[in-house]
């Protein structure tokens, strides 16, 4: 095989339909950073997740007789409760939180509003705050179980699971990345298809080489590499322009959207190490899509 | 060289066969003049040497390669033993004398070295040494089909293919290209010419293979066009 040759070739048609080498590095390129932007969404949604489920407790609160009652869980209501959910194996630790404790975090989290001044340590009320054992990478399990055998007890007020707070912001985060996913597939729908218009449109723009190539015997290999090449080519660039793209919205926009939340640990930033190995993992897919969509073309609708 | 056995051709679009059950026998270093008028199945008998489509019916060998039976993979082996020459030269307008015949090497994977070694031979024997680095349009029609001779030789195939190779030239360039092919022809490459040239066939007094409606109705050594044709 003739390097010199297949590189002439590629150059003069690249550069011969420049306007649609253009049309379809613009295309490969944006699905690929819808591509990017969902897998940096699924990355970003997972990391949260984990991270609250080490954070996440079930919180038991207790009746308000008990809470007043009892500031250290020494008495039998409460050390019943406590012995209980240490003695299940779900459980991996339970802290117990008397009412001025709860009174100081209130006004740590309410510091300055209103809220702040009304709130009185007897109106809050002592809780037992159970850390739960990771099932199968899920605490859903260790939840039900504390629920279960803590509703209805004697001094039990409410049992909240805090995981059920987050639950709607994990429903908002995995649209976001639904949708992305969607809006990349359409894309690559449409990358797909100018790929194999472009391929075809060059074969026939050199149609009198290839007939010629074909008569003198050129085999198949030779004569079709040099659209192959220029297929995987734009794809490359395509990727690579989409990774300099989510670099781009990491610093533009990313950074500035999450500032607030990342900063008080509400979600896992998005780091620059993220988007390179993002953008890494672009460049094959952009290969192998037009390398594949370029080779099936040529198989089925160009004689070559 | 080359041997048609019973050969026909069917189109899916025409009733009448292409070819119809054709035999004919052309020994290493002929020169064969194809004549008929339009439609007789000239053109349908080349493109069945090349490979270009397959009989319906019979089998056509060109050296020891079994055409209509040949894997499409083993088909460049069969066209790098057939040089083609056309009534519209198919030149490549972008790349030079010298460019389009060294591109018949290339992409058959010549070394660059032999390319620079060979281009200028052939370019020589067809009588346009000096003028590998003009371009195609630059020159004459007569110029530019040997340009395409040379191209279609370069490789020094076994067999030569002409489809009406004179046919867009006057009749002193043709007697150029005529003698030309000839020359070709005293290496001891076979040359297949389809044509409608009256002068031509009369003057060169080779052997004529006549086809009409797709059938062989003359096949004769040393012959002429034809009377009252």
């Amino acid at each position: 095989m003739r390097t010199d040759f297949v590189r002439r070739e590629v150059a003069t048609g690249l550069r011969r339909n420049v306007t649609m080498t253009v049309a379809m590095v613009l295309t490969t390129a944006i699905s690929l950073l819808m591509v990017g932007t969902g897998l940096l969404a699924v990355k970003t949604i997972d990391a949260t997740e984990s991270l609250y489920s080490d954070r996440l407790e079930v919180r038991v609160a207790l009746t308000q007789d008990v809470s007043v009652a009892d500031s250290d869980c020494s008495q039998p209501i409460c050390a019943g409760l406590l012995s209980t959910l240490q003695n299940s194996p779900l459980v991996d630790s339970v802290s117990y939180e008397n009412q001025q404790q709860a009174y100081e975090r209130f006004q740590e989290l309410f510091a300055g509003q209103s809220v702040a001044d009304l709130a009185r340590p007897q109106s809050l009320p002592a809780t037992l705050r159970v850390k739960l054992v990771e099932q199968n990478g899920s605490t859903e399990a260790g939840a039900a179980a504390v629920r279960q055998a803590m509703e209805q007890q004697v001094g039990v007020r409410t049992v909240i699971d805090q995981r059920e707070v987050v639950a709607s912001l994990f429903d908002f985060l995995g649209g976001v990345r639904n949708v992305t996913f969607a809006l990349a597939l359409v894309q690559a729908l449409a990358a797909l298809l100018l790929i194999s218009n472009t391929v075809q449109v060059s074969a026939y723009t050199r149609r009198t080489e290839v007939g010629v190539m074909r008569l003198v015997g050129a085999t198949r290999w030779y004569t079709q590499l040099p659209f192959l090449v220029e297929a995987v080519i734009t794809g490359v660039v395509g990727a690579v322009l989409a990774g300099v793209g989510l670099v781009v919205a990491k610093f533009a926009f990313i950074d500035s959207l999450l500032a607030g939340i990342a900063q008080n640990g509400v979600i896992p930033p998005v780091t620059l190490a993220d988007v390179l190995t993002t953008s890494a993992y672009l460049l094959p897919i952009g290969a192998l899509i037009a390398g594949v969509t370029g080779y099936v073309t040529l198989r089925l609708y160009v004689k070559v | 060289m080359i041997r048609l056995e019973r050969v026909t051709k069917m189109y899916k679009t025409s009733t009448r066969p292409a070819l119809d059950r054709v035999s004919v026998e052309i020994d290493k270093g002929e020169f064969v003049f194809l004549i008929g008028p339009s439609g007789s199945g000239k053109s349908t008998f080349l493109r069945l040497l090349l490979r270009e489509d397959v009989p319906t019916r019979g089998s056509i060998f060109v050296t020891d390669l079994n055409v209509a039976k040949l894997p499409r993979r083993k088909v460049p082996r069969l066209r790098q033993k057939i040089g083609c020459v056309f009534q519209d030269f198919r030149l490549l307008s972008n790349k030079t004398v010298g460019g389009n015949v060294a591109f018949a090497l290339e992409v058959i994977g010549k070394s660059p070295a032999t390319v620079r070694k060979v281009v200028p031979e052939v370019l020589e024997l067809v009588g346009l040494s000096g003028k590998a680095d003009r371009m195609p349009h630059e020159l004459s029609g007569g110029e530019q089909q040997r340009v395409a001779i040379a191209r279609a030789f370069v490789n020094r195939p076994l067999v030569l293919l002409a489809d009406e190779p004179t046919g867009n030239l006057d009749p002193d360039t043709s007697q150029d290209i005529m003698l030309l092919l000839e020359r070709i022809n005293r290496t001891g490459t076979t040359v297949v010419m389809a044509t409608h040239d009256h002068s031509i066939v009369d003057s060169m007094r080779r052997r004529v293979v006549e086809l009409e409606n797709g059938r062989v109705v003359r096949d004769e050594a040393r012959a002429v066009y034809g009377v009252g044709r």
